[in-house]
């Protein structure tokens, strides 16, 4: 066996193995989480939410992909063909790629490589391409509408982000995600650096187009934004991706802020990927509990928030986070 | 081996989108190319073993500048057709040009001559075991960090420029004060109202219309406001 996992071949079955691995429970918990996210918004809204299809209603979103699939794809005759059937593909794929630097566990990822940070930002800020071009390729002033909203939007809170990431590599010392998580064996991130906690998790919100920061698909003046002329399976990548980022930026904020795998206060270690997940769980929680409880932005004021809030205010607490570490001796790796 | 593959893979797709930019006829479509040129050129900058490189050109390039550019190009209305009228007649100058450094390229190339060990006089050789995002941050901050305060320091002169060229301020213009906003008082009234009652039955009504009195604040902010 260790004969043939040491083969080329062995080590592509191997990678196989692990990416499936971790995939298929992606794929069912973003199946899940559609279906938890209509079950929360109804009780929030004293509804009973999706309970037909199967006990409870949890057959729904299997229900819901089984239609998607038999719907018809319709593609308009004025779009730019090749470029509206992949636009859902790059959505989709960069939301899966992103997951093959994440450590669910000590170890447990398939490519713990230095710069693992870097990889899921640059990813992450990839995610803009598969909306914009949806929106160019449709030939439809809504699609086109709401890509441009979301490209901007995108890239504004990005910057935010990328200072708030900043932060917490000064705080560790590497950009290795498995570091991060190690680094906060004895205290979370989201207790020294709580703004920037709250900073990264409302930049998520804005990264991932959720509400209150919706304004890509707003339905009430652009229909439904940039998937406007979608159909069937090709809209269901979308609505997938879409999904499948939240559960990523849940991840990365459970890495960078809650301790990645670390129960509270050293509680069972031996659990660590159940403990990943449960704080994953609870992000999204959040963020299906912001998004009953928040009227949509309007889009100047989005836009403030983004440039002449968060930039600033993430700036100089990156300034006082380095100055701390530096004057109290804490900078990791003795410099 | 595979690497070997992946390297010309990769670079035979990077040539070709770089022709594709040029080429095709839709100026968007020369965009997406030249993304795909850059994410081939990171490829290969993985594959020589710059990891850090590479991320950044993916983060820099492709998620923010090429962006723009793509938001750039699709707002304008170019009519290609017509920059194109010209080009059979200025295909063979432009060819001639390309073939002139071409020759150049390779008389350089052919007249090169490598030290025989030049490799050991490189400026910054690197600590063996120091991985290059490491050695990056040490070189760029502890040797050139004037150097680097300094492109800063242009950036900052070319946003500032460019904000300049860019802002009107014009006078009639409307903006909303945030803070202005939330501190103001009396014109709107939250209150506690026990379900089901109605307004009249607990006494609350709409403030009598009266005439408001004039905030001393719009002093301060000269005739700007209406």
């Amino acid at each position: 066996m260790d004969a043939f996992l040491a083969t080329p071949i062995g080590v592509l079955a191997l990678t196989v193995a692990q990416a499936m691995a971790l995939l298929v429970p992606l794929l069912i918990g973003v199946a899940y989480l559609t279906w938890a996210e209509r079950k929360v918004l109804a009780a929030m809204q004293m509804r009973k939410g999706p309970n037909v299809v199967g006990p409870f209603g949890m057959l729904q979103p299997f229900a819901d992909a089984i239609k998607m699939l038999m719907k018809e794809t319709i593609i308009p005759s004025g779009a730019s063909r090749v470029l509206f059937i992949m636009a859902p593909m790059i959505t989709f794929m960069l939301a899966m790629l992103a997951w093959a630097v994440i450590p669910v566990n000590d170890g447990w990822a398939i490519a713990d490589i230095n710069v693992g940070i870097l990889y899921l930002f640059a990813i992450s800020s990839l995610g803009v391409y598969g909306i914009i071009i949806a929106g160019w390729a449709s030939n439809s002033k809504y699609a086109f509408l709401g890509a441009l909203r979301s490209a901007a939007q995108m890239v504004s809170y990005e910057v935010s982000m990328g200072f708030v990431i900043v932060t917490v590599l000064l705080c560790v010392g590497s950009l290795n995600l498995s570091e991060i998580v190690r680094a906060q064996e004895n205290l979370w991130f989201i207790v020294p650096l709580f703004p920037m906690f709250v900073i990264m998790f409302i930049s998520a919100l804005a990264e991932t187009n959720r509400a209150p920061f919706d304004l890509p698909e707003g339905e009430s003046e652009l229909v439904a934004g940039f998937f406007v002329e979608y159909s069937s399976m090709s809209f269901a990548l979308f609505f997938l991706g879409e999904y499948a980022n939240m559960i990523l930026m849940s991840a990365l904020i459970t890495i960078l802020f809650l301790g990645g795998w670390y129960g509270p206060f050293g509680l069972l270690p031996a659990l660590g990927p159940l403990w990943f997940v449960l704080k994953i769980c609870f992000c999204l929680f959040v963020f299906v509990w912001v998004r009953a409880t928040f009227p949509r932005y309007r889009y100047d004021q989005l836009m403030r928030l983004g440039w002449k809030v968060f930039l600033p205010f993430s700036l100089v607490w990156l300034v006082i986070t380095a100055a701390a570490l530096k004057i109290f001796g804490w900078l990791p790796g003795g410099v | 081996m595979i690497a070997a593959i992946a390297f010309y893979l990769f670079a035979a797709v990077l040539i070709a989108s770089a022709v594709m930019v040029v080429t095709s006829r839709n100026p968007v479509h020369s965009v997406l190319f030249l993304i795909l040129a850059f994410f081939n050129a990171a490829a290969l900058f993985l594959l020589a073993g710059a990891e850090f490189l590479a991320m950044i050109l993916v983060i820099v390039y492709v998620g923010a500048v090429a962006v723009l550019f793509l938001f750039v190009v699709m707002m304008l209305d170019v009519d290609f057709s017509a920059i194109r009228e010209g080009f059979q007649r200025y295909a063979p100058i432009g060819g001639a040009i390309g073939l002139v450094l071409f020759a150049e390229l390779i008389f350089v190339f052919g007249s090169w001559s490598f030290a025989s060990d030049a490799a050991g006089l490189r400026l910054n050789p690197m600590e063996p075991g120091a991985d290059n995002t490491r050695e990056i941050g040490r070189i760029l901050y502890t040797d050139y960090v004037w150097l680097f305060q300094l492109s800063g320091l242009i950036l900052l002169v070319a946003m500032i420029g460019a904000i300049v060229l860019t802002l009107r301020n014009k006078p009639v213009a409307k903006r909303q004060d945030i803070g202005r906003q939330v501190s103001r008082m009396g014109s709107v009234n939250l209150r506690q109202v026990r379900s089901g009652a109605g307004l009249a039955e607990l006494g609350i009504e709409r403030p009598p219309v009266e005439a408001p009195p004039e905030p001393k604040r719009v002093e301060h902010h000269g005739g700007g406001h209406h």
